[in-house]
């Protein structure tokens, strides 16, 4: 059975679960991805926050506590009463984020990332020691993800193109697992570690 | 020429949402064989729920939509230049009705063009040959899985592997080990073995474009390829690197001459969501099958 998570979610909610588990999300999230990151860092964790970008600080701010970050570039279109929709949304791979997320989340107060491939020891260290999880969602499942996602609330960083902007959503029972939680576990690091002993027999019998 | 801008947007949108029936098949299988109730089956029900949605929506089955990478293979006479322009329209008009998701983006600078097309962008390649009808292959490639590609240079003081069958199975399962989950698992391997740098590559790229069912004319590539596809499958990682039974679907594989000096094995890496479509126009009649 799935636990619900909604935004905003406590620590404790957090701490609560462990990898393998299923969690259906619903609330208002962010995606960002490699622009994001990039842009997250430099502007503001490593700051001075420049005059330009104080606006878009204080959103992210008020909207990533307790909130959730989806690495996702979507396809979207443009309706006739000018909102936007999504039409294909899966997780891109997380890795790349890899030297940024466990800043922007202690940095933001961010409680989960989605993404798909997992992320390695600076993440999961952030994750234990700023009380987040990874959460996994199933790579390719584009249009099926879409339908979990309501609205478009907005869109922030436009100019970062479509795939790379800040699309703020509204999500409603979005499917995910738990593969890195915020007690220093992840399956990821479990199913290389395995893997990696059948490779050196493949190799040896070969 | 013919105008077939329409046609081809056509097959940019068939290729997109509706996936073709030897990977949904494989998939299904791939389901059935996962322990009952495990992260790996049910991330291989979701794909296939994904890939019912796709097709009856007409929405793209991933995202990423990829690099648009066409192939032309031509009759004596007809305009390159013209099949180009016209690649190009049908990108951009695949792109505003969302069959594509705006990809293109400068190098340097990452400003997105906004319709998929720029340097390069969409690939296509062109190819003269003796019928007299046209064929165009498109495949969908998706940034993450194009990632897990890679490139061996055999032997190195980094890669100590011989230059033979062996020395390539043991590329391809490091390769394999590499990408773990990355490229969305259950992928397909594509290897091009021999030639330069680039037209490896290219070889291990077209090897996507084989059915999945099919054999390899060459003997000791086949045996190769199931072989691998078997050993792979052993290392355990799974659909999406949840661990599992499924972690290709399949190994495809060609060789092409080198230079006596050099030993490349290039790996392709293609997602579960392995988009590709072939279109074939013979007097006015449109066709748009699965390879």
């Amino acid at each position: 059975m799935a636990t619900k998570l909604t935004v905003p979610i406590s620590e404790e909610q957090i701490r609560a679960l462990k990898v393998g588990d299923s969690v259906t999300l619903s609330g208002v999230i962010f995606t960002g991805r490699d622009a994001a990151h990039k842009y997250m860092i430099d502007n503001f964790v490593k700051g001075p926050c420049p005059d330009s970008e104080k606006e878009m600080y204080e959103i992210l701010k008020k909207g990533l506590k307790g909130s959730v970050i989806y690495h996702c570039g979507p396809v979207v279109r443009k309706r006739e009463d000018g909102k936007y929709e999504f039409v294909a949304a899966g997780p891109t791979t997380s890795i790349r984020e890899e030297p940024y997320q466990a800043d922007v989340i202690g940095h933001f107060g961010v409680r989960a990332v989605i993404g798909k491939g997992g992320m390695r020891d600076k993440t999961l260290a952030g994750c234990k020691q700023h009380g987040a999880v990874y959460l996994h969602a199933i790579g390719g499942a584009a249009t099926l993800i879409a339908e979990s996602v309501k609205e478009v609330v907005d869109v922030h960083k436009l100019d970062f193109g479509v795939p790379e902007a800040f699309w703020e959503i509204r999500v409603e029972d979005f499917p995910c697992v738990v593969t890195m939680d915020a007690h220093g576990n992840s399956l990821h690091d479990k199913v290389r570690t395995q893997s990696e002993k059948k490779l050196q027999e493949l190799l040896a019998a070969g | 020429m013919q105008d077939i801008t329409e046609h081809l947007v056509e097959l940019v949108k068939s290729t997109s949402t509706d996936l073709s029936p030897d990977i949904e098949q494989a998939l299904a299988t791939a389901c059935e064989t996962e322990a009952r109730g495990s992260a790996a089956q049910g991330a291989l029900k979701t794909i296939l729920e994904n890939v019912g949605m796709s097709r009856g929506t007409g929405r793209p089955i991933c995202q990423d939509t990829g690099t648009p990478i066409f192939y032309v293979w031509y009759p004596e006479g007809q305009s390159q230049r013209q099949m180009r322009e016209q690649i190009i329209k049908a990108v951009q008009i695949a792109t505003q009705r969302a069959y594509l998701r705006p990809n293109a983006v400068e190098a340097l600078s990452g400003k997105n063009s906004g319709d998929n097309t720029g340097a390069d962008f969409p690939a296509i390649h062109f190819d003269e040959w003796e019928n007299d009808y046209l064929k165009i292959g498109l495949m969908l490639k998706g940034g993450g899985s194009e990632n897990c590609g890679c490139q061996y240079s055999v032997p190195s003081p980094e890669f100590p592997a011989s230059r033979d069958i062996k020395g390539v199975r043991k590329a391809v399962l490091d390769a394999a080990f590499k990408a773990q989950g990355l490229g969305c698992a259950p992928g397909i391997l594509g290897v091009g073995i021999g030639g330069d740098r680039g037209t490896s590559m290219i070889k291990a790229k077209e090897q996507l474009f084989r059915p999945l069912g099919d054999s390899n004319l060459d003997p000791e590539l086949d045996k190769m390829e199931k072989q691998l596809h078997r050993e792979i499958n052993e290392l355990g990682i799974g659909p999406m690197g949840f661990g599992g039974k499924n972690t290709v679907l399949g190994v495809k594989m060609a060789q092409l001459h080198r230079v006596p000096a050099s030993f490349f094995v290039s790996i392709a890496y293609m997602c579960w969501a392995d988009r590709r479509k072939i279109m074939t126009i013979r007097n006015g009649n449109v066709t748009i099958t699965a390879p």
